[in-house]
């Protein structure tokens, strides 16, 4: 909302500056976006004129030349273009030097060839409006010289105020007078609607019926006879133009005036126009229609509310009324209208007509039923003053006041107690008094009952509480540390972590460390990326939790792994000239249980690699690309540092090299996968080749939550080693061979390493030679090499009966 | 027989010291003291000699031996000396060419550390940290938060549903979470008070521009106990503060608004690039924008109403009383390290990857 400051001082003035006001308003909960100067500038060239002559100009129809008397004698030559101009006016005057309201600084100038030093000032000159029809002729008449800015409000601070959903009644100036009033201790001017020209009774001829009072609780309404519909004074147009609205006709200006006064929304009916003189408010019908005034058919369904006159919908209530009732130049007849509203209700219309008006707007946040007769009192004023109205008599109120508000108890020990900082019994009621709360004393603190304008917002001691320290002054509280910890937890949490966060840590570090770096990638994902992974039909993965309003088709399905988010930020590096990328992403992944239910959502760790496998120098010039081997390298440095005995078995993911994929194994379940991607799918993504894998950590951490390792002496008897190599067959599997060593040689192999593998002619048509070194101990003594001879002798026999081997070396 | 012994010494003594090079040494050595060489065999022949004469052919011999022996070790030593320095001579290198490097440390993502680095900080000062869902429930999400049914942020188009169109209004229906707070409730369900934790997490919000990412990072915190008060809230948040932005940093507290918490309060802290709100230059400066504060957070004490949808796991607002706060990883990432768009975090470009 704008507050112009001038505005604000016809009620409250501080003895501060704008920033010290500002200040002030945003330590004590009324927010300022932004201040800025409305208006003209380098006031002292904004004097009072008087016009001596005003003769036409020799070369031009329009202009005329004028002498104007601007004090002590001083007579200016200005050329003047505006059809009113007259000898004898007293009129606003700019002086060369003068900042005009779009910035632009005043010079002498010659019109055709008459010189000119100043300007006449029409409405929009002074940004007190937006005629620029003619100059605007001051009545009473001040004398030449005197400053403009004692005459007319040429010039102000404005702020723009940030007002919380829960403080409506600080949509209006004299709301926020309230609060500076409060916050600064500067006397608040009487309330604006102190004294109320109206009366009490029906109104002959005018009926209203309020058929859904759950969604109107109450609704008044005033007549106006005799209206001369015309333009407002400038006083009117200066704060409406300041405040931001664009001045419009007296009746019109008037409802927005008492809108930005009180903040109590108001309209103005051509009661002639009121068919029957009768208003219905009820809920519309499914189907129904209504033009607003902004020239739109709207239609209706039965949760929105509509004021009806005897030819149907004449408003859509609340939020905008209808073309057919507006006030127009030859109105004479005014009925007012100032109801409250529902507000949910108003909410929900707007937004399902995605229509919001500045009506709307203040209504939807809640506006209390005693406001309306507040906003009658002001308006009925400003008719009769402005409008020339004669106030019929009588006010049309149906609902009328709720009970005032329950009083809330405010206990000293409990504002300490939640604030941290006794405040003064006496500073309490001070401060509610101040913002209009009913005070009274008990016997531990205070009673307070809130202001009609506060009832929704203010209903607990806590909110007690809130009002007390904002206004208080929260820059006093003392900055303390709690004295207490949180209780002893089922779930034991070293360093404030548990032991599954832990270790997502340590997978974060474990692949930082081997020199990859983290991508966050999106939780979104484009439902067409299964198919560029070529997941087939059956896969698990495609089936995805679906947004029901997703911001973009690409990003409209939650991800059910983390390779594509990993692709994606391959290709985009790619793109911008990477040649190596190493990559690794830990985050949450989404897999859909049943409908209408949570999904699954486990914590995956994935990893790609793609370019060289180390960076290339002067004597390594093209080392490696990475590929299965590299990934598994990094994978198995992860698992290794994680503390979880794995394996990889050959696999096949439909998003892999048919024969370079694998599933990795913990224990014997099933984590992950690992490999090359499939050239498809690289290509899909613009990408060479590229290797990568995916974990679910939160099954690892599973299988090794609360695995302590135990002591194993390795130094009290040294092993004996021994190198072999076996010929198998070509298909025989390294994993196998290894298994079979470790099953053979039982409890006495300490360690098993594939060294070598050769295929050629040595090794045999059709044989693949794998070269390893083993390590015998035994736990209580030193083995010797015939006991060591005796193993491997088995083993032997073994790889040749069970594998088809033969022993090489 | 013994002049011929130290005919065979004088001239083996010569070939020694003449000789240049190991492999030389080791030929003399064969000729001289191997098997089939003379002195060995005279040696071997002493035993056949007359008792008269073997005493001093023997002792000759030997000595012959020994000598010769002493001096090709010695010899040995001298050669090896001067050929390792010829062959370290020969390996020189080019010293000024590249080094092998060394393999490059990956970087976490600069949102993963800040994230660490808040949740560091509150560990220190005695919270646990929790997790929960990203799909959240419409109750945990908003409902047990207070939200009024009719709080903007329930809305189709502030917030992302998985359930249908008519899914707002339905405390089960699920929605992304707009915030890590219904973690709160979760672990208030979980644990009796007291109850310190920290929330961090990814959340969502149907918010896209130069300001909003539809994905981003919170971190929240709750604080529960009998005796928690306004003025702890600002204490554990001006250790955060200074934990994170420097320890001269100052924090103020502005009054607000929010639908779990009540009194609410915005925080500033005190801007850590100027002074006074002016650059060295004396330019204004851009982060705050002149106005010596920063905003960095929301907090507040917790709304007895959101204790009342717990009430029955320990939460008796009468009884207890605590304060929560929520923080933008992105916001607390981008002032610290001066990162000017948010749209950065999400690009994952390696050359910004590797700067933090």
């Amino acid at each position: 909302m704008l507050l112009p400051r001038f505005w604000l001082e016809d009620h409250v003035r501080p003895e501060l500056t704008t920033p010290q006001l500002v200040e002030r308003l945003d330590l004590s909960g009324t927010a300022v976006e932004r201040t800025y100067r409305h208006g003209v500038g380098n006031l002292e060239r904004f004097v009072v004129g008087r016009v001596i002559e005003a003769e036409p100009h020799p070369d031009a129809e329009r202009l005329r030349v004028c002498t104007v008397d601007v004090g002590d004698g001083n007579r200016q030559q200005i050329v003047c273009g505006a059809p009113n101009v007259a000898a004898g006016q007293t009129v606003s005057v700019a002086l060369p030097g003068a900042v005009m309201p779009d910035g632009t600084e005043l010079r002498p100038a010659k019109l055709r060839g008459v010189e000119s030093r100043g300007m006449i000032l029409a409405e929009d000159e002074l940004a007190l409006g937006t005629d620029h029809q003619g100059i605007v002729v001051l009545d009473d008449g001040p004398a030449p010289g005197t400053p403009l800015d004692e005459v007319l409000p040429i010039a102000t601070d404005v702020l723009e105020l940030e007002i919380t959903p829960n403080r409506p009644d600080c949509l209006g100036v004299y709301g926020v007078a309230r609060e500076v009033h409060a916050v600064t201790g500067a006397p608040l001017g009487p309330a604006p609607w102190r004294e109320d020209p109206g009366s009490a009774g029906p109104i002959e001829g005018v009926e209203v019926v309020v058929e859904d009072p759950d969604l109107c609780p109450r609704f008044t309404a005033r007549a106006f006879e005799g209206v001369r519909v015309g333009p407002s004074p400038e006083w009117l147009k200066a704060r409406l133009t300041a405040a931001g609205q664009r001045p419009i006709s007296n009746v019109v200006d008037i409802t927005n005036f008492v809108m930005l006064l009180t903040g109590q929304p108001l309209h103005a009916f051509d009661l002639d126009r009121v068919a029957g003189g009768r208003l219905v408010v009820r809920r519309a019908h499914d189907g129904e229609e209504l033009e607003t005034l902004d020239g739109e058919r709207r239609l209706l369904n039965g949760d929105m509310v509509l004021i009806l006159d005897g030819n149907g919908p004449t408003s859509l209530a609340g939020i905008m009324g209808g073309a057919r009732s507006e006030v127009a130049p030859q109105t004479t007849r005014v009925l007012m209208e100032v109801a409250s509203w529902d507000g949910p209700n108003i909410l929900r219309t707007s937004q399902r007509l995605g229509l919001r008006s500045e009506a709307s707007a203040r209504f939807e946040k809640g506006i209390s039923p005693e406001s309306t007769m507040e906003a009658q009192a002001v308006a009925a004023r400003l008719m009769v003053e402005l409008c020339g109205a004669r106030l019929v008599p009588g006010t049309i109120d149906v609902g009328g006041a709720p009970p005032p508000p329950p009083a809330i108890r405010l206990r000293d020990a409990k504002l300490a107690a939640l604030v941290g900082k006794a405040i003064p019994r006496e500073r309490s009621a001070e401060i509610l008094r101040a913002l209009e709360f009913e005070v009274g004393d008990t016997d531990d603190g205070l009673e307070a009952r809130p202001p009609h304008f506060r009832s929704n917002d203010v209903t607990r001691e806590a909110d007690l509480i809130e009002e007390v320290s904002r206004i208080d002054g929260l820059d006093k509280l003392p900055a303390t540390i709690p004295a207490t910890r949180s209780a002893p937890s089922a779930e034991p949490r070293p360093a404030g972590l548990t032991a599954r966060q832990r270790l997502r840590r340590r997978a974060q570090d474990g692949l930082a460390g081997r020199g990859l770096h983290e991508i966050l990638g999106w939780a979104f994902a484009d439902p067409e990326r299964v198919e560029r992974l070529r997941l087939p039909e059956d896969d698990p993965r495609r089936r995805v939790v679906t947004l029901a309003n997703p911001m973009s088709a690409e990003q409209s399905v939650l991800r059910t792994m983390l390779l594509g988010s990993l692709l994606d930020a391959a290709r985009h590096n790619v793109a911008r000239g990477a040649g190596e990328v190493r990559l690794f992403e830990t985050a949450t992944v989404y897999l859909p249980t049943r409908p209408e239910l949570q999904p699954d959502e486990p914590f995956h760790a994935g990893a790609l690699l793609l370019g060289p496998s180390r960076p290339p120098t002067w004597r390594d010039p093209s080392p490696p690309h990475a590929d299965l081997f590299a990934a598994k390298g990094v994978l198995g440095a992860l698992l290794d540092e994680l503390r979880v005995p794995w394996s990889v078995a050959p696999s096949n993911e439909p998003f892999l090299h048919p024969g370079r994929g694998a599933a990795v194994l913990a224990g014997d379940r099933r984590v992950g996968w690992l490999g090359e991607l499939h050239p498809l799918v690289a290509r899909a993504w613009d990408l060479e080749d590229a290797a990568a894998f995916e974990i679910d950590l939160d099954t690892v951490a599973a299988l090794v939550e609360g695995r302590v390792e135990r002591y194993e002496d390795v130094t009290s008897f040294p092993a004996v080693r021994r190198d072999v190599a076996y010929s198998v067959p070509l298909e025989t599997r390294a994993a196998d061979l290894v298994a079979l060593v470790r099953e053979v040689a039982g409890e006495r192999l300490a360690a098993v390493k594939i060294f070598d593998r050769y295929e050629g002619a040595q090794a045999g048509e059709g044989k693949v030679s794998i070269a390893m070194h083993l390590q015998f101990r035994a736990p209580d003594r030193t083995l010797t090499d015939s006991e060591a001879a005796e193993i491997e002798e088995r083993v032997t026999r073994a790889v040749e009966q069970r594998l088809g081997g033969a022993f090489r070396a | 027989m013994i002049d011929r012994i130290a005919e065979i010494r004088a001239q083996g003594e010569a070939a020694i010291a003449a000789a240049d090079a190991s492999v030389e040494l080791e030929r003399l050595r064969v000729g001289m003291l191997g098997r089939k060489a003379e002195l060995p065999q005279l040696l071997r022949g002493v035993r056949d000699l007359p008792s008269d004469q073997r005493g001093a052919v023997g002792k000759a011999a030997n000595e012959a031996r020994q000598a010769l022996e002493g001096l090709l070790a010695a010899r040995a030593a001298e050669l090896e000396a001067g050929e390792l320095d010829a062959r370290l001579a020969r390996d020189r290198v080019d010293v000024t060419l590249p080094g092998d490097p060394a393999p490059a440390a990956g970087r976490l993502h600069l949102l993963s550390r800040t994230r660490r680095e808040i949740e560091d900080v509150f560990v220190g000062l005695g919270f646990d940290v929790a997790d929960g869902p990203h799909v959240e429930t419409v109750y945990y999400n908003f409902d047990a938060l207070n939200h009024s049914p009719t709080h903007p942020s329930r809305l189709w188009s502030d917030s992302f549903y998985v359930s249908g169109p008519d899914a707002v209004d339905r405390p089960d229906s699920l929605l992304l979470r707009t915030h890590t707070s219904p973690v709160q409730v979760r672990a208030m369900e979980a644990h009796p008070p007291p109850l310190f934790i920290v929330i961090p997490g990814t959340t969502f919000r149907r918010d896209s521009d130069a300001t909003h990412t539809p994905q981003f990072h919170q971190v929240e915190g709750l604080a529960v106990s009998q005796d928690i008060t306004l003025a702890d809230l600002k204490g554990t948040l001006l250790a955060f503060a200074r934990a994170i932005f420097g320890p001269e940093r100052e924090l103020r507290l502005r009054p607000h608004f929010f639908p779990f918490t009540e009194p609410s309060v915005e925080v500033d802290v005190s801007c850590f690039r100027c002074e006074g709100g002016v650059l060295a230059d004396g330019s204004r400066c851009p982060l705050c924008k002149g106005s010596t504060w920063i905003e960095i957070l929301g907090a507040g004490m917790v709304d007895p109403n959101v204790f009342g949808y717990v009430r029955e796991h320990g939460y008796d607002p009468d009884r207890v009383q605590g304060f929560a706060f929520g923080m933008g990883v992105e916001r607390i990432a981008m002032l610290k390290h001066e990162v000017p768009d948010l749209r950065l975090f999400f690009d994952n470009d390696v050359r910004f990857l590797e700067q933090f």
